[in-house]
């Protein structure tokens, strides 16, 4: 066992119910589970819903919480993406407040860097979207932070899927 | 509009409608103007033959949800149900009324109701069913919701809700019950639709009686319940979240089998699922097969008898001496149906520690949750204990039994040779008299006093809050225990403030007629705590002292009043019978006594001394060998 804290991914499919989402969420927080992100989108079967989470928790806490979700009579499958490979991205919207035409500039050269989009633009402000890993998200949002004034953040938290042949995130 | 003018099954100038044409008058809708203008027995006439010709068409007509519940009621087999009734729920209830198939129980409050719908479950293996109204009916639930689901109970619990268009608009009675008690059940749901009620109730059965079993919360909107739908109860269930395990892997149980076979001091744990999974005499019979001796949970007490030669105690924050003695030196410990909780394993880190540990339990999550399990197995007790009883060999224990022997003979179970009356003095008298029957408990010193020393042989049977510890339990339990069995004795043990918490029960025994023994173990202390109190505390007795209050106060702990209320008064107040025991010498006769009333429950109040405590005792943080055995 290892008892370091780490962080995770877990797939689930659940009933598209009402409160499903609530109880999800309660079993985290009841029992003290960290909850990282947590996103849910119906699948191709209106009746099923998929959610992708991320925590970060040490081994057992980790398996203890793959059972507990296992067990919920609302949950039909678990899947945890921790060790197997997956194609995983989050949406990140990044507003720029009171822009110098020099900020401008520097925004751009971010989006293209990091292979972003310029989506809006107005006097003074510029709106980028990423998508792409969480981690990456994290640097930009900290490099943003560093570089402007005046950042506006929305993040949409990872959605996952099993890779088909790729072997990478 | 038809209905409104049928309403009460009287049609104008007195011609009585049957109730059949009024619900077909519902379905057809009705229109106004025509209808009218027609004579009611032209209608009762046109209605018959659409009865007939439905019923020629082999289609069953449409009933209201009200009634397809009570229809699933009967096909589940429910024969009793606990019910409160209320605005939202006052059309069940007249449902109700109108059978005679299912027993309907009116307790006094709904927190006492889903204890005796939950003992009731205990006792008879059946699913308990609780019907209560929205909004405060519900909510009083919850105790008792969150009793059964720690204790594995399998319960079924309609609740009453609002209409559909006024959830939400914080209507009178209206609360979001299925979100209340969201992480208190194993399933909640609200029927949102009248074509689900059906399916929902099914799926409620199974759930609450399959794998762990669990209540089950089910919320029925008023306009819901009253809508027309199909009568038909599904009899079948598949819900595809929910696959419960039941059957044993065989290599990991071998596996197990054989680590039994070669330890040097084997040791059976039994939790609550032997006696949920009612494998008691299949255990027993294992253990005889392999002489292997048997530690047990206050909820799994009685999983061999306890005055079997094998069987050395409870373990944990009060259990004997040797049980305890033994898990720390035992190195092998085969548990089954237990999930080691904090009261049984006293400091994590030190529990079984020269032990590999085998965990047989239905309920994945209990598995390597607070304790790292060596071969874990899923699977319902009385599947493994059965293929474990085929496969079970004679194992050399002689060795470690004497060593269990002579820690029992180093520190035997037993209270100091007071001259005053002792809780053991009580309990023991109670072995004696009665050889078949049913014990419930409250929570605190008496319960943990009935735990270490009532004889729960082959006939008997504990029942008791176990995991959520409620006070309050004993006195419901009792009565719902002698509903499910009435051809048992059923007695309860109560502590003097557990008592107090579901003392209107009272009524609900006497009008059922149920001739139950109450103990009362009055020491005018909450005596748990103050037992703490007095070990731990410095002896400051705060808020434990039952007759503490303005006098108490005023006269600075000087005086305090008499005792209240007075158990034996109270008890012909309501219309039992009330007896007061002091000394040792008048126990038997008081039980004697007790026996004789048949038809109304005793209540026996037993005045105790406070300064008994209950050991041996963990000490708090400690390990299962640190205990105070007396001071």
């Amino acid at each position: 066992m290892d008892n370091s804290m780490k962080k995770r991914w877990i797939s689930l499919y659940v009933e598209n119910q009402v409160g499903v989402l609530s109880k999800i969420s309660g079993l985290f927080s009841g029992k003290s589970y960290n909850l990282d992100s947590l996103t849910v989108g119906t699948t191709e079967d209106p009746t099923i819903s998929r959610m992708t989470i991320a925590t970060v928790s040490d081994d057992e806490t980790f398996e203890q919480i793959k059972k507990q979700l296992n067990r919920m009579i609302e949950v039909i499958k678990v899947i945890d993406f921790t060790d197997i490979f997956v194609r995983m991205k989050e949406i990140l919207y990044v507003k720029v407040f009171n822009c110098t035409p020099e900020a401008k500039v520097e925004v751009f050269q971010i989006a293209e860097t990091f292979k972003a989009k310029v989506i809006d633009y107005g006097r003074d402000s510029v709106l980028v979207e990423f998508v792409q890993t969480a981690t990456k998200n994290d640097a930009v949002v900290k490099l943003m932070k560093e570089e402007f004034k005046s950042i506006e953040v929305v993040r949409g938290g990872s959605v996952g899927i099993e890779s088909i042949s790729m072997m990478e995130r | 509009m038809i209905p409104a003018l049928l309403g009460n099954g009287i049609g104008c100038r007195g011609i009585l409608v049957p109730a059949e044409c009024r619900e077909i008058s519902l379905n057809l809708g009705g229109n106004t103007d025509d209808t009218f203008a027609l004579s009611i027995q032209m209608l009762r006439a046109f209605f018959l033959q659409e009865v007939l010709k439905k019923k020629e068409a082999g289609k069953l007509r449409k009933i209201t949800g009200n009634k397809l519940l009570v229809r699933a009621l009967k096909e589940e087999g429910v024969d009793t149900i606990f019910g409160y009734p209320g605005a939202c729920t006052i059309d069940i209830s007249d449902e109700l009324y109108k059978q005679d198939d299912i027993r309907v129980i009116l307790p006094r409050h709904e927190q006492a109701l889903v204890h005796e719908a939950d003992a009731y479950a205990r006792t008879t293996g059946k699913v308990g069913v609780c019907l209560v109204t929205s909004g405060p009916g519900a909510t009083n639930l919850v105790t008792g919701l969150a009793t059964a689901n720690y204790d594995s109970v399998p319960l079924v619990c309609f609740t009453g809700q609002v209409a559909k268009h006024l959830i939400g608009n914080d209507a009178f009675q209206e609360v979001d019950i299925v979100g209340i008690t969201r992480s208190i059940t194993k399933y909640g749901v609200t029927v949102r639709s009248r074509e689900d009620l059906g399916r929902i109730i099914k799926e409620a059965f199974y759930i609450a009686r399959t794998g762990r079993p669990g209540p089950v919360l089910i919320d029925l909107p008023k306009d819901v319940m009253g809508e027309l739908g199909s009568p038909d109860y599904p009899d079948s269930v598949n819900i595809r979240g929910y696959k419960p395990n039941t059957s044993v892997h065989m290599g990991q149980l071998k596996r197990a089998l054989k680590m039994l076979k070669k330890a040097k001091k084997p040791l059976f744990l039994a939790g609550g699922g032997v006696n949920i999974a009612r494998a008691n005499k299949l255990f027993t019979e294992v253990v005889n097969k392999t002489n292997v001796p048997v530690v047990t949970t206050i909820m799994g007490r009685g999983a061999v008898p306890t005055d079997h030669p094998l069987f050395i105690g409870n373990l944990g924050m009060h259990g004997q001496y040797a049980a305890n003695m033994a898990v720390g030196e035992c190195d092998l410990l085969f548990s089954i149906g237990t999930r080691f909780n904090d009261r049984i394993t006293g400091k994590l880190h030190a529990f079984a520690p020269n032990a590999q540990i085998v965990h047989i339990d239905i309920d994945t999550a209990s598995i390597s949750r607070n304790i790292h399990v060596h071969v874990p197995i899923v699977a319902d007790a009385l599947e493994a204990v059965t293929k474990m009883n085929e496969y079970v060999e004679s194992c050399e224990t002689e060795e470690w039994l004497k060593r269990i022997l002579a820690w029992k003979a180093e520190h035997p179970l037993t209270m100091k040779n007071y001259t005053h009356m002792t809780p053991m003095d009580i309990i023991e008298e109670m072995n004696r008299q009665f050889d078949d029957a049913i014990i419930t408990t409250d929570v605190g010193q008496h319960q943990m006093f009935v735990t270490q020393y009532a004889e729960i042989t082959e006939k008997k049977q504990l029942v008791t809050s176990g995991g959520l510890g409620t006070m309050g339990y004993g006195f419901p339990a009792a009565i719902g225990a002698k509903l499910g069995s009435p051809d048992k004795t059923v007695i309860s043990i109560s502590g003097d403030g557990g008592m107090q918490m579901n003392i209107q029960e009272f009524a609900t025994a006497v009008l059922e007629e149920l001739p139950l023994i109450l103990c009362v173990f009055n020491n005018e202390y909450l005596g748990m705590v103050r037992q703490w109190q007095k070990l731990f505390y410095g002896k400051r007795y705060g808020m434990t002292n039952m007759r503490a209050g303005a006098l108490y106060r005023r006269t600075n702990g000087e005086q305090m009043p008499e005792y209240t209320p007075d158990f034996v008064k109270l008890a012909e107040s309501y219309g039992g019978k009330g007896l007061r025991v002091t000394k040792k010498e008048e126990i038997a006769a008081a039980f004697e006594e007790a026996k004789k009333n048949t038809k109304v429950p005793t209540l026996i109040e037993f005045i105790l001394d406070p300064e008994d405590l209950v050991y041996p005792m963990i000490q708090p943080g400690g390990t299962l060998e640190q205990m105070i055995m007396d001071c």
